[in-house]
């Protein structure tokens, strides 16, 4: 089993802490992980994006341009990426801001308003973790007690009070994700 | 004791395994994408923990210098940069090859030429294995692919520096530098106490000076001199080859390729045996010593050999010398901080069948 997956959108919206978390929890169940972030200046107030490899198998190139599953968080990078995605994958997108949506007929398409929940959930800090809660529900890889673990491990402790909100944010995002198409 | 398990970007792999390997001393001056190195050791304070010294310099020529003195003096040192800073330190690099010393070098390469981009690259090739700086030298040069190389890789080039007295170079680049993927750990190991006998310590009245310089005046000394070292690297491309193979076995394309290349081109096989495309991949993992042995065997039985680099084409020289002439050999590169993507790899493949 490989999953090769793209988390893209702005810089500060959490895309490269999800993509550790997630690596870091599927480490936790002796999976072989990768993670390889964009750096530099597409990082500062542009566009971020995280590449994360999880197999069963060793990893060959952590640089990617087509992936199982692409999870998109703004319009430019559902702009730029929407076309990565393998035939038979999957997109998931917030739906916050989008003004052109995802048309692919050969992908599943699912929206999660993971913005607009975590801002009903005062709680906007944790919207990538709706995000990935919403993206287990659909792959379910990795049990939540691992990504609270990795959660954990990744957290410096001056934050580990917000793991109960994290929880939450996670649960919350397998409920509302919903599929668009056939 | 058990290893560590931890999940860490290859620069915070390299700055744990030099703690954990018992290193005296780390010198250097920050770049980026290599900065977490010095960065995480500062953080780590490993003074408190084993003694080390880590200490930023104001630039990268002090940085190198202060090596060669930690080294002179018997110990454990090490520098880091990134392609640039490399650039700067190549005099005192050559000093110390010149004057037999080991250390550890490692170039997390960027994309050159000049200050060119904080994108990785592999266009620091030519450098680190052909001189770099001045006079006729090599570095033993170790090409690491994963981040559980960036940290295995240290207490290895320790071993290869003092074996041989010569100066080692991680040859990395930015994608492996920040890239996290699950590292094993080995446990800390005591710094050295006992130093070698060639070390400046102090003369004590039992023996004569040690005397650790790279000048010679007298040009028949120094020929002995510069037959000794080159001794020394034809016992390395005796001993201390290494590399790994990918599907070779009925391979009727070769790929050769090292670093971030090597880990883009093993998803190319993959994707060419999915075609019924009989590729495989010999990774370098030593580049000086080269694997010219190897490549020369497998030559013979490849309609087509491709040298996959994140430069313009430089190993391809080496590749074309091993080769020897036996089946065609072409480059396939990006350049400028590009990682070529598997599926670009796989098409040039293809326009040689």
């Amino acid at each position: 089993m490989t999953e090769e997956i793209l988390i893209a959108g702005f810089g500060g919206q959490g895309i490269l802490s999800m993509g550790k978390i997630l690596a870091y929890s599927a480490m936790m169940q002796d999976f072989e992980v990768s993670w390889m972030p964009s750096y530099g200046p597409e990082m500062r107030g542009g566009t971020a994006n995280v590449t994360v490899i999880i197999s069963t198998e060793r990893i060959s190139s952590p640089i990617l341009r087509q992936f199982d599953t692409a999870i998109i968080l703004n319009q430019q990078s559902l702009d730029k990426f929407e076309k990565s995605v393998k035939s038979g994958g999957m997109l998931i997108y917030d739906g916050n801001g989008i003004t052109r949506h995802p048309e692919r007929k050969d992908i599943e398409i699912y929206r999660i308003d993971a913005a607009e929940e975590a801002a009903r959930m005062k709680s906007p800090r944790t919207f990538n973790m709706i995000v990935l809660g919403g993206y287990l529900k659909i792959k379910p890889l990795i049990k939540i007690e691992n990504v609270i673990e990795g959660l954990r491990k990744s957290l410096p402790e001056r934050y580990h009070k917000m793991i109960p909100d994290n929880e939450k944010a996670l649960i919350r995002g397998m409920e509302i994700i919903r599929k668009l198409n056939n | 004791m058990e290893k560590e398990l931890r999940l860490m970007k290859g620069n915070e792999a390299i700055a744990e395994a030099a703690i954990r390997a018992g290193v005296d001393a780390y010198f250097g001056y920050p770049i980026t994408p290599q900065s977490e190195i010095l960065e995480y050791l500062m953080e780590a304070n490993p003074y408190e923990k084993t003694g080390m010294v880590v200490l930023q310099a104001e630039s990268e020529p002090a940085a190198i210098n202060m090596v060669y003195g930690g080294a002179a003096c018997g110990k454990k040192v090490m520098t880091t940069s990134s392609s640039p800073g490399i650039s700067l330190m190549q005099e005192g690099i050559s000093y110390i090859a010149g004057a037999e010393l080991p250390c550890l070098i490692v170039n997390v390469v960027r994309g050159g030429p000049g200050l060119g981009t904080i994108q990785p690259s592999q266009s620091d090739y030519f450098q680190a294995c052909k001189g770099g700086g001045h006079g006729d030298y090599h570095l033993l040069v170790l090409a690491p692919a994963s981040v559980q190389e960036m940290a295995d890789f240290v207490e290895l080039a320790f071993d290869l520096a003092f074996k041989y007295r010569n100066p080692v170079m991680i040859l990395s680049d930015g994608a492996i530098g920040q890239m996290m993927e699950k590292v094993y750990l080995k446990p800390y190991r005591e710094r050295e106490k006992t130093l070698p006998e060639w070390a400046t310590t102090g003369k004590p009245p039992t023996r004569e000076r040690n005397i650790i310089t790279s000048l010679n005046l007298d040009p028949y000394l120094h020929e002995k001199h510069n037959q000794k070292i080159q001794a020394k690297y034809r016992e390395m491309e005796k001993n201390e080859v290494r590399f790994e193979e990918f599907q070779t076995e009925d391979a009727e394309y070769l790929f050769v390729a090292y670093g971030t290349s090597a880990r883009v081109c093993q998803k190319a096989v993959q994707l060419a045996r999915t075609e019924g495309i009989k590729a495989g991949l010999i990774r370098p993992i030593t580049l000086y010593p080269f694997p010219s042995v190897r490549i020369n065997e497998l030559a013979g039985k490849m309609k087509h050999i491709i040298s996959v680099e994140m430069s313009a084409g430089q190993m391809v020289e080496d590749v074309r010398l091993a080769v020897n002439g036996q089946t065609e050999v072409t480059h396939f590169g990006r350049m400028g901080g590009v990682i070529p993507t598997p599926e670009e790899v796989l098409e040039d493949l293809k326009s040689k069948i």
